[in-house]
């Protein structure tokens, strides 16, 4: 499967869905969409994977990419993920660190609005 | 001999069908279900890491798989050919032959990349087996698995 991707705000967060497979093929689309996101100033993204099939080390380092471009702006990247084929990628790559890892999208806002 | 031997041009969109192709192939030569994602994520990762050397230094070489069920194991090979082209005059270096070197670096607008090795480093922690060597061709990642057999 192709990679589907969609944005949409949600009480100030920009909520990223994401469904198919994030690979050295598809990554640079969803690449090139945080980094729109960040130009056109959201600096506060829930990256929602709970439809995301396949998710390879290109996927991972364009999601660090966008932490790291988000950070710049003091802002946050979360994800929502509870699919244990693509948790286990994060736990191996020690990436579990790194990132908000949410059940739910309600769930990622809400500890973000946390540590506001 | 391999059980299937796939060769196919070094672009990201053949990257899929090697993952399809390996997991179905794992699947007939007996692996257990619940290995068949850890299968599918190691040679993606190692086509991918071939991939982007191949585009790097030889983009007209095809990058090569074979899948050989063995008695009680099922065996992954993905071969680069990009030393001799990463050694030459005008070459990126011989980053590319290390083992355990990810050859691609940050091609171009590749913008932030993981670390040089996460590749590798998924495949150690996703193969059951994994053995990296360095040929006068380029680089050979070999990974393994349990199998059932027999399924030839």
């Amino acid at each position: 499967m192709d990679l589907k991707l969609d944005h949409h705000g949600k009480d100030g967060i920009e909520i990223v869905d994401v469904e198919g497979e994030i690979d050295v093929y598809t990554a640079p689309r969803l690449r090139e969409l945080l980094i729109e996101l960040v130009n056109n100033r959201f600096y506060q993204l829930v990256v929602n994977m709970e439809k995301v099939e396949f998710l390879d080390s290109t996927g991972l380092g364009v999601l660090v990419g966008g932490l790291k471009r988000v950070r710049a702006h003091d802002g946050s990247l979360d994800l929502v993920c509870t699919q244990e084929r693509i948790l286990k990628i994060f736990r191996i790559t020690g990436l579990t660190k790194v990132f908000g890892i949410h059940d739910t999208v309600d769930e990622a806002i809400a500890a973000r609005r946390a540590e506001k | 001999m391999a059980t299937v031997e796939l060769s196919f041009t070094a672009l990201p969109a053949h990257v899929r069908t090697a993952r399809l192709v390996a997991t179905a192939v794992a699947r007939r030569s007996g692996v257990d279900e619940s290995l068949l994602d850890e299968v599918r994520l190691a040679v993606g990762e190692a086509c991918s890491r071939a991939v982007e050397g191949h585009q790097l230094y030889c983009p007209a070489e095809p990058v090569r798989l074979s899948l050989t069920d063995l008695a009680g194991r099922f065996e992954v090979e993905v071969t680069d050919t990009c030393a001799p082209f990463a050694r030459s005059p005008g070459g990126a270096g011989a980053v590319a032959a290390r083992p355990g070197a990810d050859p691609a670096g940050s091609p171009p607008g590749a913008g932030a990349r993981v670390p040089a090795g996460l590749g590798i480093a998924v495949i150690e922690g996703l193969a059951d087996e994994v053995q990296i060597s360095e040929t006068a061709a380029g680089t050979s990642i070999r990974m393994s698995w349990p199998s059932a057999g027999g399924s030839r």
